[in-house]
């Protein structure tokens, strides 16, 4: 207790006696344009990459559970593949794709050609890193999904099909809103993750964050005090998403306590009063 | 193998008086024949009570009954047509799903651990099938829930969820929600073997005006009262047979079979 104590004394001391951390040029480009407009891009990069995985998860997890061998085989190499091999690795790989099929002809074989499609110009550094980022992340949501869709029990099921409701209605209005409080808290941890995965990019030159810092401080050389922006910005990010994602556990919780659910608005508050009271303890 | 009461009734009624036919059904769930050869036929406006020791295969049974299990071997069929596949010349097709579903929704059936939806309110639980599947517009679907639960004694629970409600209320919430489809036919699957001796009671008397009504039924119960009271005919089924059949009266006083007095000796005692 004391000797931590003490460190952290000391940590706050150096942070702001250390010359080195160069808190002026912190605060300089704290809001530079550059470095918003790659916020920005960091920001979009995770929410469609997210988006992808998401959707990709849910049907993937259907197909790992359909009653098909084979389709469930399939689902099954499909989520091995991703998650053995190294996102960046996937992302090179997207990103070099043209050296694999330089054009893509849609037509008739050794008949007319409709369509000619230059891969080149088709993968942007944006389309690449979004491939990636989101097929990658569907492996992983799909595992999420199915585990959320296993824990509910196998009577909803039944109750859903005895009322004459397809596989399909039984999926959208009764088994997936029950898993949601177990999909919920990792799909969370999931986004933040995503967030901060994203940096990778920078290195097929796409601008987001981490790139749009690491030109600057190549220019400047004042490399620290632009780490230090970016992750400002990386933990304002992930403190937002952390506040959603508390209201989004409360939102699907609704039904597992006896207490009556309470109002949106009255759920929010009570969301923020939890972490501020959380953060007050800790 | 039939009881007497079935032979009777074969005698007395006509093909399209029948709301349920059995007729010599299997089932088997690998090398387990959970069905052998289960005939049985249902009168429309009958009440047929099915007791049998665990594992006999009372609930698989009923799950044929709307497809939820296929049966592999025999006919069955429902209000004269056959469950989940149609006949061209002699042979079976399956059904297309749409018809399928369509069949399921005109049998009602009650679990024994309710199985309501938890994420909605007692009101969205009656209101779901009949919106989703278009059997009503949203406010005519309220209308008839709110009637049904009124009718089952759950007028001031509307806006309650599950987990706020007594297991009886909740398996009356259960009853609605089946009767909500306006069903034909309705199985009720060991509706209050999960409920408390107190509780009981209150959803079997639900049943009991249910049947009133004139409502085909087929019960999976262990209320030997309920069934000599209410059940115009009781079946009692062991290792996937139907071993005796008959008025309920006669079947629980005078049993025919061994294995029946063995097993109600042990239900009333
Ligand atoms: N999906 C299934 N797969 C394999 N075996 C099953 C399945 N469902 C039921 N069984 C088996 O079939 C037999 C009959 O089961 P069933 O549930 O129909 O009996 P039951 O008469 O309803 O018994 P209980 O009174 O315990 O509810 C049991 O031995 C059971 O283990
Ligand atoms: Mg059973």
């Amino acid at each position: 207790m004391v000797v931590s104590a003490a460190l952290a004394v000391g940590l706050v001391t150096t942070l702001i006696t250390n010359p080195r951390y160069e808190w002026g040029t912190v605060n300089e480009y704290l809001f530079a344009p550059d470095i918003l407009r790659g916020l920005r891009m960091t920001i979009i990069l995770t929410v469609v990459s997210m988006l992808i995985g998401i959707a990709l998860g849910i049907v993937l997890a259907v197909i790992r559970l359909s009653p098909s061998k084979l389709a469930s085989g399939l689902a099954g190499a499909y989520i091995g593949f991703f998650r053995g091999t190294p996102v960046l690795v996937q992302l090179i790989f997207w990103f070099n794709f043209s050296a694999l099929y330089p054009k893509v002809v849609i037509g008739i074989p050794f008949g007319p050609e409709f369509f000619l499609v230059n891969i080149n110009l088709l993968i942007t550094p944006f389309v690449a890193a979004t491939l990636t980022l989101g097929l990658n992340e569907g492996a992983y949501m799909a595992e999420i999904v199915r585990s959320g869709i296993l824990s509910v029990p196998e009577g909803q099921t039944y109750a859903a099909s005895s009322l004459g409701l397809s596989r399909l209605q039984t999926l959208r209005k009764v088994v997936l809103p029950q898993a949601m409080r177990v999909i919920v808290p990792p799909t969370g941890n999931e986004v933040i993750g995503m967030l901060k995965t994203t940096s990778i990019v920078s290195i097929i030159a796409l601008s987001e964050l981490l790139y749009s810092a690491q030109s600057i401080y190549t220019r400047t050389y004042e490399t620290i005090p632009l780490l230090i922006v970016v992750s400002i910005w990386y933990l304002l990010a992930t403190s937002v998403l952390t506040f959603g994602q508390q209201y989004l556990e409360r939102r699907f919780g609704r039904g597992t306590t006896r207490t009556a659910p309470v109002a949106r608005f009255q759920m929010l508050r009570n969301a923020w009063g939890m972490t501020r009271r959380e953060a007050g303890v800790q | 193998m039939m009881g007497q009461a079935v032979a009777h009734t074969y005698s007395a009624r006509r093909e399209g008086d029948f709301m349920l036919q059995a007729h010599d059904v299997h089932k088997f769930f690998g090398s387990l024949h959970v069905l052998d050869s289960v005939s049985l036929d249902v009168a429309k406006g009958e009440v047929v009570c099915i007791i049998g020791p665990s594992g006999s295969g009372k609930s698989t049974f009923l799950r044929c009954i709307n497809h939820l299990d296929k049966i592999d071997a025999g006919r069955m069929s429902v209000d004269g047509r056959l469950v989940g596949y149609t006949e061209r010349g002699s042979r079976l097709h399956e059904l297309p799903e749409r018809d399928l579903l369509k069949q399921r929704a005109d049998i009602g059936m009650v679990f024994q651990h309710f199985d309501l939806f938890p994420h909605m309110s007692v009101l969205e639980n009656v209101c779901l099938a009949p919106v989703l599947l278009k059997r009503r517009t949203k406010q005519e679907a309220k209308a008839a829930a709110v009637e049904l639960l009124r009718r089952v004694g759950l007028a001031d629970k509307l806006q309650a969820y599950p987990v706020q409600l007594s297991g009886g209320q909740q398996q009356r919430v259960a009853i609605a929600r089946a009767l909500a489809m306006e069903p034909k036919l309705m199985l009720f699957d060991e509706p209050t073997s999960a409920l408390d001796p107190e509780l009981v009671g209150e959803v079997l008397v639900v049943m009991k005006e249910l049947a009133r009504t004139g409502m085909t039924m087929i019960v999976v119960t262990h209320e030997i009262g309920f069934a000599s009271e209410v059940a115009d005919t009781l079946v009692f089924m062991d290792r996937g047979r139907v071993v005796e059949s008959g008025d309920p009266r006669t079947v629980i006083s005078q049993p025919r079979e061994e294995r029946t007095r063995t097993f109600l000796s042990q239900v009333l005692s």
